[in-house]
């Protein structure tokens, strides 16, 4: 009999989600669903608001990636501004990027996602999560901690506090870097970086464990999205969008933030509240593209440290012209803390790093503006009008994870195809086809810009409509 | 204002004996006592207005509680200033004004400089008992170096008060009554029109909260500049004597 599964809530994610599975009249699966389902409203009620608020306001879109949503609001408002903000103030920008997007991979890869690797995907779900991890082992359970820590530490010592600081202002950054603070943060670097090395040798290890997931974890032509600079490096702060397609050939190139319109059109399906945004030149759905630490990895002609230049090299050996399976945005994760950490440290030793000269002051001269950075997830997008007293009248975000909408959706068929099977929902399937979400490392909330707690539920439902059963964590 | 020739009233202020010149009122007596009388819109330098309730003190032998900005000392008066009724009244006035207008502390220019966010927290007022109200108001950004936002404003005039009598200008007043009332330039033109406005900008400094505030400033970086009002007072009162 046909029937339809629902997972709701999807675990271990950040924000709201449900999966539904649609099986046909002989159990296989025909069509599958990942639905984000709350809505929140920034682009609308920060209307009428002076633009100066809105790096503050949007940060509180997420409470991970605070100083993501902070940097491309800040980004934006420089645009409005037309100003170009001093470069200590972009090094110091560059420095509390890096920070967030360690302590973020961090938190994806050891607190939400190890628990599959160290435990297994088929292990018992009540032991299957970061206390579990803690349990079996806790000195990799203390490495993620410590890596979190680390980028939390230099978000604290720079922006006043660890969670939506305001030191990321419209001209640059409020305070200079004092020597003190500096070398507070070379000295935690040695340990950081011999903390993801360690990481990294382990991980690469256990890849022969997952053959079947690796082919089948959202594994398919697509294509990639991302910031490089002039010289195609590895770039998070700074740089211009970059297509490239399966075979890893560059297909659009040095697009500037302002003109993403151009390529990028955001789609509407009645089944979710996050929009789906496609590449328009090769129109909706079939402009499928990803964004995030694969996608960086697969755009970009280096990383631009020694040590993340080592490993990416090795990362490309996993395919032909991109690396396709989703299962390796862990992956490119770990190898983006290594870059992290080695930039961090390159960018502190600039000569003027200290320099006092760290905000640009002006009036709007701009009615339009656009700001793009790299958040953890993949690229972030603030577009903001304003009238000529600076006030908001126009608001247009597209998060990373709704870039990654349409990819998450045919990862989760993909997945549905190959392990669930009609006859009986065994919980260990059902966590697999949460895993290649959580391989994304989503945020709904800011994807949605939603409401309450985390947590998905999955659902079978006949092709009438009926819902025979249901799983819900 | 103290006259030199004025007499002298004894009365008590929680239970302590205090002297002070008729024309002094409750507030100011407690004051150079050291007796603490939270107030919101009274401000040293402006004329006393008697707006936001916050200084209520009790009498013996009077019913009602009287504000102390405006209430005069006479002679054997008792007054208490900090009783369990008097606070509980105290935060639900403050409860009232966070619920009436959008008060959001964290994303305001004016976080950790604000008078009704550090007075909510002197006073204990933790929560907000009584449904937010979650008005639409207007933002004015057409002066070309301040703005004001209407969703902050809490009614206290003294911005109105400053610019009328220290500045002479007169620019601001309230206009509509009740629940409508608001704070308008001139006559109710956008601010950036105004006639009258000398951008002297003493109304965004004793603003207590950020209602009014420079532009181009970023959340929390809104300091209040207050010294110049009570020497300003003081050159005045010389001139007129």
């Amino acid at each position: 009999m046909a029937q339809q599964i629902t997972i709701n809530p999807v675990t271990r994610a950040e924000g709201h989600g449900k999966i539904t599975i649609f099986l046909d009249d002989d159990g296989f699966v025909r069509d599958a669903q990942f639905h984000v389902t709350q809505i929140r409203g920034f682009e609308k009620f920060c209307e009428g608001r002076p633009f100066y608020e809105m790096p503050s306001l949007m940060a509180r879109i997420c409470g991970i990636c605070p100083v993501s949503h902070l940097i491309t609001s800040a980004k934006a408002c420089d645009e409005l501004m037309a100003v170009e903000i001093p470069e200590t103030a972009q090094y110091l920008r560059r420095i509390m990027n890096l920070a967030q997007l360690v302590q973020s991979h961090a938190l994806s890869f050891f607190h939400l996602a190890s628990p599959d690797f160290l435990l297994g995907l088929d292990s018992d779900p009540a032991q299957r999560n970061i206390f579990g991890v803690m349990q079996s082992h806790p000195n990799i359970a203390r490495d993620g901690i410590l890596l979190r820590k680390f980028g939390q530490q230099i978000i604290e010592l720079l922006g006043g506090k660890r969670i939506h600081p305001g030191w990321i202002v419209p001209g640059g950054v409020s305070e200079p870097l004092t020597v003190e603070k500096r070398d507070q943060i070379l000295a935690t670097i040695p340990e950081a970086l011999a903390t993801i090395q360690r990481t990294l040798d382990w991980f690469k290890r256990t890849f022969d464990n997952y053959p079947e997931e690796i082919r089948t974890f959202a594994n398919f032509p697509s294509l990639f999205m991302g910031l490089v600079n002039e010289q195609g490096e590895l770039v998070h702060y700074d740089g211009h969008l970059r297509f490239v397609d399966a075979t890893g050939k560059i297909v659009a190139d040095g697009i500037r933030a302002e003109d993403y319109q151009d390529y990028i059109g955001e789609a509407v399906e009645p089944w979710s509240y996050l929009k789906f945004p496609y590449y328009k030149p090769a129109g909706y759905p079939d402009g499928i593209y990803r964004v995030g630490p694969l996608a960086r990895l697969n755009i970009i002609n280096f990383c631009g440290t020694p040590l993340a230049d080592a490993e990416w090299a090795e990362f490309r050996e996993l395919g032909r012209g991109a690396v396709l399976s989703s299962f390796h945005y862990h992956y490119a994760r770990l190898i983006e803390i290594l870059n992290g950490i080695e930039r961090i440290e390159h960018i502190l030793n600039k000569p003027d790093i200290l320099s006092k000269n760290v905000r640009a002051y002006a009036e709007p001269n701009r009615l339009e503006g656009v700001g793009i950075a790299e958040a953890p997830r993949g690229t972030l997008l603030h577009h903001y009008r304003i009238n000529e007293d600076g006030i908001i009248t126009y608001a247009n975000l597209i998060i990373a994870t709704g870039h990654n909408n349409m990819a998450m959706n045919r990862g989760v068929l993909q997945v549905a195809k190959h392990f669930v099977n009609g006859t009986k929902m065994q919980e260990g399937m059902l966590n697999r086809v949460e895993a290649v979400i959580r391989a994304y490392d989503p945020c709904l909330s800011c994807s949605t810009h939603a409401v309450g707690q985390m947590p998905l539920q999955i659902q079978l439902v006949s092709p009438d409509g009926a819902v025979l059963d249901e799983l819900r964590r | 204002m103290k006259q030199p020739s004025s007499r002298i009233k004894t009365l008590k202020i929680d239970g302590q004996d205090v002297g002070a010149h008729e024309d002094e009122t409750v507030l100011e007596v407690a004051r150079e006592n050291g007796i603490f009388i939270p107030t919101l819109c009274e401000l040293e330098g402006l004329s006393p207005h008697g707006g936001c309730r916050l200084c209520l003190v009790e009498v013996k032998g009077i019913n009602k509680l009287l504000p102390a900005c405006v209430t005069y000392v006479e002679e054997g008066m008792e007054v208490t200033t900090n009783s369990t009724r008097l606070q509980e009244y105290r935060r639900t006035i403050l409860e009232l004004i966070f619920s009436e207008g959008n008060h959001i502390c964290s994303v305001c220019v004016a976080n950790g400089h604000c008078d009704l966010q550090s007075l909510a927290q002197k006073l204990g007022m933790y929560h907000v008992s009584v449904p937010y109200r979650h008005p639409r108001r207007s933002v004015d950004a057409s002066h070309e170096r301040f703005a004001l936002d209407r969703n902050r404003c809490i009614l206290c005039t003294r911005c109105v008060r400053v610019c009328d009598e220290i500045e002479g200008a007169h620019t601001w007043d309230v206009s509509g009554r009740g629940i409508e009332a608001h704070i308008v330039t001139d006559l109710n033109q956008p601010w950036g029109e105004s006639e009258t406005c000398t951008s002297c900008g003493k109304c965004v400094n004793v603003c207590p909260t950020g209602a009014l505030f420079e532009k181009g400033k970023a959340v929390a970086e809104m300091a209040k500049k207050r010294g110049f009002l009570p020497y300003l007072t003081l050159m005045r009162e010389k001139r007129t004597r």
